[in-house]
């Protein structure tokens, strides 16, 4: 079942994405935008944490992404997520309004506010390294 | 409340024009309504809600059902501008799937609604709820609802 659903996520259509960018051109970026080196096990626990200050139904990025973001996730909805990491979902990270819309909206839902260059490096970093 | 919302739904059971009326509902054709809509379920076609419905939807997206879905100001315009141009209402048209709702009511989900409910309260069984996850999940058990297919 959890197969199955891999799977469909993988063959799930997903929206044109403008491939202006790249895991790597982002981390620069966010790198650059914050003055600090990009720390993926800051990431990783930014990304598995439970949260208190955003909203009640999302405490957590993993409430929507899998823990194991390799795997794919579900939408409150019930609708698949593809997985996050790069390695096996390769259109991440490739499309800059599009990673930025997402920021926007999932650290304001999880943490009840914008994440920092310093965050998204960190998120970014880590989930490339899987 | 529920109460008087589950009489309403026998009442409407009765009604059988109705059916025909839902079975198809063309999906939605703006490419960015599509787009932005789609994300975290299917895009809701246009002809289910009221305009006025849809224009609250889009001015409370920072707010959306418990999640931020905010879009940037043109993209918002411009999906309102489609989905109230083709609601249930769009034109001065009426519509059998606006029977029970108060024009004082803005309704913010389809399966609030009273045909809604009639066709759902008591049909659908818990445990096929329960695999759908949401009954706003159409697509899990309407396999055409994508095509605007709803007739099983
Ligand atoms: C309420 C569900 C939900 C929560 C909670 C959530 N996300 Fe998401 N996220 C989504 C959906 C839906 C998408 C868009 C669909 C897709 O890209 O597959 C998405 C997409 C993204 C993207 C876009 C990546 C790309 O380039 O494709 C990023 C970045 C992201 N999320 C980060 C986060 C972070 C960081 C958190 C926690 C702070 C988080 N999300 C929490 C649902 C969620
Ligand atoms: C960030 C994720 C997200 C995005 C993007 C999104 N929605 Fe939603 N929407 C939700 C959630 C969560 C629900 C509540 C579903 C539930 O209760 O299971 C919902 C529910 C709805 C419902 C009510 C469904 C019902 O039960 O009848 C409508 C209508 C709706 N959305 C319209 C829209 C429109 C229009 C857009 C595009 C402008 C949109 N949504 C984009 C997350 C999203
Ligand atoms: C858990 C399963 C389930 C979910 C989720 C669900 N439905 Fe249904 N729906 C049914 C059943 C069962 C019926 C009644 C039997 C029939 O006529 O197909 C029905 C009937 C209908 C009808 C009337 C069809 C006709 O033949 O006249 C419409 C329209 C409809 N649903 C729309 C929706 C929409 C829109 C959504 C999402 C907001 C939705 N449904 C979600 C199970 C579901």
């Amino acid at each position: 079942m959890k197969h199955v659903l891999t799977l469909t996520a993988l063959l799930l259509a997903q929206p044109a994405l403008a491939q202006d960018t790249s895991p790597q051109d982002l981390i620069a970026l966010y790198g650059a935008q914050s003055g600090a080196p990009p720390a993926p096990d800051a990431g990783r626990a930014l990304f598995l944490s439970d949260q208190t200050g955003g909203k009640p139904d999302t405490p957590s990025c993993t409430t929507c992404h899998s823990a194991d973001p390799t795997r794919a996730g579900q939408a409150r909805t019930g609708k698949a997520i593809a997985p996050m990491a790069p390695r096996v979902a390769p259109e991440r990270f490739t499309d800059q309004k599009f990673v930025e819309k997402w920021f926007g909206r999932n650290c304001n839902s999880v943490l009840g506010r914008p994440c920092t260059a310093q965050e998204k490096a960190d998120i970014i970093s880590w989930l490339n390294s899987l | 409340m529920k109460h008087t919302l589950s009489l309403t739904a026998l009442a409407l059971t009765a009604l059988p024009a109705f059916a025909d009326e839902s079975e198809y509902m063309p999906p939605v054709s703006d490419p960015v309504a599509l787009a932005e809509c789609s994300e975290c379920h299917m895009a809701y076609p246009a002809g289910f809600l009221p305009q006025r419905s849809w224009s609250r939807i889009m001015a409370t997206l920072e707010d959306h059902f418990g999640e931020d879905a905010s879009l940037d100001a043109d993209t918002s315009a411009r999906i309102e501008t489609y989905l109230t141009g083709n609601a249930a209402d769009a034109g001065g048209r009426s519509s059998g799937l606006l029977y029970g709702v108060a024009a004082t009511d803005t309704p913010l989900r389809i399966s609030d609604m009273p045909w809604f409910r009639a066709e759902h309260d008591g049909e659908v069984s818990a445990h096929r709820l329960r695999k759908a996850g949401s009954i706003s999940n159409c697509a899990a058990c309407h396999r055409g609802a994508e095509r605007g297919s709803f007739e099983d």
